[in-house]
């Protein structure tokens, strides 16, 4: 079971174990990491579940598709490691992923 | 206030997020959600979308694993009605005779559909389209090759008739106004979803006034007042819903057009807040009151009215904001468009399946209907929630990035 290590905006980690293709959102969600909404649960429609994706891990990340670049560019404090975490599935390759949380997601 | 009882009433989209924020706010007491659907709250905009369609299954639909409130403590008591609020001791009864005392009492009774009382409307094969118990038996009279009638073209109504559409069912929707979307879109939008429905091989009737419903206790067909006969295998009827007050009403709560909220989800009575489509409350940015059906208000009140019970009073400011998506199209809509006396699009909703409708009265940006757009959507939404208007000319100016077109 993949890990997962979530840093608030404020320092405060949390380590979750997910299943094998669980996504980063769902990972937070289930697991009452606060600092991730999801109000569209999933359906890239809503922004609310913006994360960065540490820069050891982009590369394994791999990149956003169109649509939700689209929608990254507006997000609160745009960085380029910037993610929406529902469309980001956590395989055995990112045991261990390090992902921080932005300060609001709106 | 912490160690008080709270019991939040309803089990969906405002419960689960009010619960959750509870506890995130240091909440110490015992917390209970009572709802009368049988599974732990769930994601209802899938029901008309991927879970008709047959791409999701119901574990998928959970807004948080059951796990979730086993370790935060929450108290999930499903399948239980709640008929009666007792403000003076405190207490509510439920449908089997037991009652629950609370401290703090949260409603989140949502909204229930409003129903057509039309001629053969209590036949096999009717249905209306809400809770996930009315999709599973949907789904039992769906397949390749039926024929299904959809009364209303609404959203729901549109997405059910997209989703059956890719199960290769034969769908045809009836809309009694003249056009879908009439009550929420600009001409041009409806015109593209009515275009685009038509590619996809559904029969939109507009201007229909449905007399019957046919058969023999199965429904079979629908008779319009025209004279013309739509045949069915099975009718959806989504013509909206309405709050669902009763309880609120039994609490001797103030209601009007839903249970009437200020600005920090407080009810008429010090003890009770409510959130989500149930309630009326008064939107800042529209400077008017309003009762919304979304995703985004169940959440965000339901934010405030917990931050209310732990005695962190925040207004209730956000902006509106929804989604569909039918087909290919994924349709984001920022802010709110009633009261418009304008129209600009950026693309075509003549051709093509991406263009964004944005709204305005007088010089105030009020909203946009972005299709395929999220970089429009996401835009709008920030500069609506930032309070900034936009130049419509720059706006219909697709050699213009739309960033620059907004304007304090
Ligand atoms: C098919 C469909 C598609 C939708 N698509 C979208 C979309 O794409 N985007 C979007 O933003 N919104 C969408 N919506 C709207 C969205 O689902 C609602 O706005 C949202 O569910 C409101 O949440 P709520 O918690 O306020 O109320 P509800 O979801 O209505 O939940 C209220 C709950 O309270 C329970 N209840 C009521 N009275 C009692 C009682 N007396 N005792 C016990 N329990 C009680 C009900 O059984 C229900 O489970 C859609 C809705 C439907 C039906
Ligand atoms: S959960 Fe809505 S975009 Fe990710």
């Amino acid at each position: 079971m993949p890990l997962i290590r979530f840093i608030q905006h404020d320092g405060a980690e949390q380590e979750v174990h997910v299943a094998p293709g669980t996504s980063v959102m769902h990972a937070a969600i289930d697991n009452g990491v606060s600092g991730i909404l999801a109000d569209c649960g999933g359906a890239c429609s809503c922004a609310t579940c913006h994360c960065y994706v540490d820069e050891a891990w982009q590369e394994k990340t791999g990149e956003a598709d169109e649509v939700e670049q689209q929608m990254l560019e507006f997000v609160m404090d745009y960085q380029p490691n910037s993610r929406l975490s529902c469309q980001v599935k956590v395989g055995d390759e990112l045991d261990g992923l390090v992902v921080r949380l932005p300060k609001s997601q709106i | 206030m912490s160690n008080e009882h709270a019991v939040i009433v309803g089990a969906s989209h405002a419960s689960a997020q009010l619960a959750a924020t509870l506890r995130q706010s240091g909440w110490e007491g015992n917390i209970s959600l009572v709802g009368e659907e049988a599974i732990p709250p769930y994601h209802r905009p899938p029901l008309s979308k991927g879970y008709l369609a047959g791409e999701k299954h119901s574990d998928e639909l959970l807004i948080r694993p059951a796990t979730f409130y086993e370790k935060t403590g929450i108290d999930l008591v499903l399948g239980t009605r709640v008929t009666a609020v007792d403000p003076r001791n405190k207490t509510i009864t439920l449908h089997d005779g037991g009652s629950i005392p609370y401290g703090k009492l949260a409603l989140t009774t949502g909204a229930r559909v409003r129903k057509l009382d039309l001629p053969g409307h209590d036949q096999e094969g009717v249905f209306y389209l809400r809770d996930l118990n009315d999709v599973d038996r949907i789904r039992g009279f769906i397949g390749p090759g039926k024929s299904a009638v959809i009364i209303g073209g609404g959203y729901i109504g549109l997405e059910t008739a997209a989703s059956m559409r890719k199960l290769g069912m034969e769908v045809t929707v009836l809309e009694a106004l003249p056009r879908v979307l009439q009550r929420v879109t600009a001409p041009e939008v409806s015109a593209f979803y009515s275009r685009v429905h038509g590619e996809e091989g559904v029969n939109i009737i507009t201007d229909a006034a449905v007399q019957a419903l046919e058969g023999d206790g199965t429904v079979k067909g629908v008779q319009l007042a025209d004279g013309n006969r739509v045949a069915a295998d099975l009718v959806v009827i989504g013509v909206g819903v309405l709050p669902d007050t009763d309880l609120a009403e039994t609490a001797g709560l103030e209601v009007d057009n839903g249970i009437v909220v200020d600005e920090f989800a407080r009810t008429s009575d010090p003890d009770i807040v409510a959130a989500g489509d149930c309630t009326n409350h008064y939107n800042p940015i529209y400077e008017r009151r309003l009762r919304l059906e979304s995703v985004q208000n169940a959440t965000d009140q339901a934010k405030t009215a917990a931050n209310t019970l732990c005695g962190k009073l925040e207004n209730y400011h956000a902006l509106p904001w929804f989604w569909s998506d039918q087909y290919d199209l994924k349709l984001q809509i920022a802010g709110l468009s009633q009261g418009f006396d304008r129209v600009v699009v950026r693309g075509s909703a003549d051709s093509g399946r991406s263009f964004a409708a944005f709204y305005f009265c007088g010089d105030r940006l009020l909203a946009v209907d972005a299709v395929n757009r999220p970089k429009e959507f996401m835009a709008v939404r920030r500069a609506l929630t930032q309070g900034q208007s936009a130049d419509p000319v720059k706006l219909a100016d697709e050699s213009v990035d739309i960033q620059q077109a907004f304007t304090q």
